[in-house]
């Protein structure tokens, strides 16, 4: 393996997370509903899936209960801000703050047991291409499942009906609700998603990333993915062009560091924000507001009665 | 919110923490002991081999004493945390990381019949104490291990970031390198982080992939380690035992072992002993403490061994002078034959041999 292949694979595994649970509040933001709480439910994917692939030494019910979790998390999330037309900002922080704590207390018996590898999915003759067969056909299912979700919520929200009826919900609710589309349960079923994607991040993190539990290891993913919807101007191609260029500037300020070549690591560890706020000014500077979010983003709906 | 009852009873409370601060140390029968943490306990690493002392003092003295703990406290709010100690009756509290030092001595002053133990910092008080771990003479170890057994004449270090303990411990290391190999390359990667799993991982493969098949870290998660296990190459555990996660790659850990301290330091409060001191224990004090070596030839254990004895015994100390800076001129020497303390707690140059630049 060469050392740019090397790279390359690390940063594929690297922006794998990041990649799943954007598109998760992607889906959530789309339809009008801005969910702060990706790093609470991210570490209750990953608690949750840990503790269930430990018990029942199986990864597939360890992906299963870290989705599950997630979801739960998500469900609570929707009773609060849709339900009781909740502030989204405070409940989403609240979700976070329960998320990292309660994972704690699930996780706590599982601290110190760890997991093999899974082993990597090859694809036969593809694989032994050089270069790009190993980094494209020799990955593990996360990955694949990450691109193809990428598409299909692609798909899902340019190309069919209920996309479009999602996206009209997020740019004026009032108008859609008038117009008598579901806005309550459209935002319900947008808000699990999201909390399965990240529940689904969380334990690729515990499952395949670091193959053990400890407290507080999404370690601010959640954010970084949550600035990723943003950078991507709410796009899903552009979600997955912004995962990999935030795992790449992590993985390659590493690599600069071990090749010596002088360049301040507290810098380049800053990079993905500062290209969140560029992404931001240069989206927004001819247009006032961010081009690309959703109208009714964050504001609680409550119909006239 | 509080009742004027509950404001009473506090004042009260006060009164008689003052009376009792104007008695000198006495023989107590209990002692309530509080620990305040940095991370979760769960980190396999700092803050669990700190509870893992905090448990050897109730296994010392059964019926005697109770303990409590707070963990994951931000170092910016800690002060409330340590003063909700302080309240509630403990005798004897233990604050863990470097960040707790101002909150640490503010509460102290105003508690001060009432012991205080800071790790890791300077600022004392007639009732705080400070201590912490001469861990630069276990890198020293590794760092010889690594020098022996690398093939590729590459040996790798996952920092925190670059302060002066870590320095320390990287130059340690090297220099414990270099002296069983004197063409020994180093390559440092900081994660800016004590604690990301993910990340430190990363780090340690970025690594690897250039070359490393030694690897040293000073991060708190057995990531690093971990990634050496699944490329078939060597690393050393840090602050725990971390075999368990790679069993076929730690050569050993460099384990921080704070038990006897606190018990004994609990002993002193009951007995009524106590005294603010400074503690700067190694491996001599059985602070610092290296699991079995394994995975390596005999005759490097057997190295190893020796320079553990050596280090033990005072006969070798890992910053032994002369040192030379990265430009090849000696570090002035202002210890006897070593660099001083002083010296090594303010770290900030790399030594000869070490051609990467510490970030600014």
């Amino acid at each position: 393996m060469t050392i740019v292949e090397a790279i390359l694979l690390t940063i594929v595994t690297a922006s794998t997370p990041l990649l799943i649970a954007a598109l998760g509040e992607l889906v959530t933001e789309r339809s009008g509903v801005l969910n702060l709480g990706v790093e609470g439910m991210m570490a209750m994917g990953a608690a949750c899936s840990f503790a269930a692939a430990v018990t029942f030494d199986s990864t597939l019910i360890g992906v299963a209960a870290g989705m599950l979790a997630g979801t739960l998390m998500a469900a609570l999330f929707a009773l609060l801000v849709l339900g009781f037309a909740a502030n989204q900002t405070g409940s989403g922080l609240a979700l976070t703050i329960l998320g990292l704590g309660l994972s704690g207390l699930i996780g706590a018996p599982f601290v110190g047991a760890r997991r093999d590898p899974i082993a990597p999915l090859d694809i036969p003759i593809l694989s032994d291409i050089p270069v790009v067969g190993r980094l494209f056909f020799e990955q593990d299912l996360f990955v694949y499942a990450s691109i193809v979700l990428t598409v299909l919520v692609g798909l899902y929200l340019m190309r069919t009906r209920s996309g479009l009826t999602l996206r009209s919900i997020g740019e004026n609710h009032t108008s859609a609700n008038a117009l008598g589309l579901p806005v309550w349960r459209v935002r319900f079923w947008a808000i699990l998603f999201g909390g399965a994607c990240a529940g689904l991040a969380g334990a690729y993190l515990a499952l395949v990333y670091t193959r053990f539990w400890s407290p507080g290891m999404t370690a601010g993913r959640g954010w970084i993915a949550l600035a990723l919807v943003v950078f991507a101007a709410w796009r899903p191609g552009w979600v997955l062009v912004g995962a990999y260029i935030f795992g790449a500037a992590t993985v390659l300020q590493l690599h600069a560091q071990a090749a010596q070549f002088g360049v301040p690591s507290q810098l380049l560890s800053a990079v993905p924000y500062l290209a969140t706020i560029l992404a931001l000014l240069l989206l927004s500077i001819r247009h006032g507001r961010a081009i690309g979010a959703p109208g009714s983003l964050g504001v609680p709906f409550v119909p006239d009665r | 919110m509080f009742s004027g009852k509950v404001y009473g009873a506090l004042a009260g409370a006060a009164v008689l923490a003052l009376s009792a601060g104007a008695a000198v140390a006495q023989p107590k029968d209990k002692v309530k002991v509080g620990f305040i943490y940095v991370g979760p306990v769960g980190d396999h690493g700092w803050s669990y081999q700190h509870d893992q002392g905090r448990q050897a003092i109730e296994k010392a003295f059964p019926g005697k004493v109770t303990t409590t703990f707070v963990e994951s406290v931000p170092e910016a709010d800690s002060e409330r945390a340590i003063e909700q100690l302080a309240r509630t009756g403990h005798d004897l509290i233990f604050t863990t990381s470097f960040g707790f030092m101002e909150p640490t001595l503010k509460v102290a002053k105003k508690y001060p019949n009432i012991k205080f133990e800071h790790a890791t910092g300077f600022k004392r008080n007639p009732n705080l104490s400070t201590y912490a771990a001469k861990f630069h003479e276990g890198r020293y170890i590794i760092g010889q291990i690594a020098g022996k057994m690398t093939k590729s004449n590459t040996i790798g270090y996952v920092g925190a970031f670059p302060i002066p303990e870590v320095i320390a411990g990287i130059n340690a290391f090297y220099l414990g390198a270099q002296s069983v190999n004197p063409n020994v390359k180093i390559k440092i990667v900081f994660a800016n982080t004590w604690y990301d799993p993910a990340k430190e991982g990363d780090a340690a493969k970025a690594l690897l992939d250039q070359g490393v098949d030694m690897l040293a870290q000073h991060t708190d998660s057995p990531a690093p380690i971990q990634a050496a296990e699944a490329r078939g190459k060597f690393g050393f555990g840090q602050a725990s035992d971390m075999e368990r996660f790679a069993p076929k790659a730690q050569l050993t850990a460099i384990v921080d072992n704070w038990s006897d301290y606190y018990v004994a330091r609990t002993k002193a409060v009951l007995d009524g002993t106590w005294k603010s001191e400074d503690t700067w224990g190694g491996i001599n004090a059985h602070m610092v403490v290296m699991s079995p070596y394994k995975n390596m030839p005999d005759d490097v254990k057997k190295l190893a061994q020796e320079t553990e004895a050596a280090i033990k015994s005072g006969s070798l100390n890992p910053f032994k002078c002369p040192i030379m800076g990265q430009d090849g001129k000696e570090i002035e020497c202002k210890g006897k034959g070593a660099l001083s303390d002083e010296q090594v707690l303010g770290m900030n140059f790399y030594v000869k041999g070490i051609e990467d630049k510490i970030p600014q």
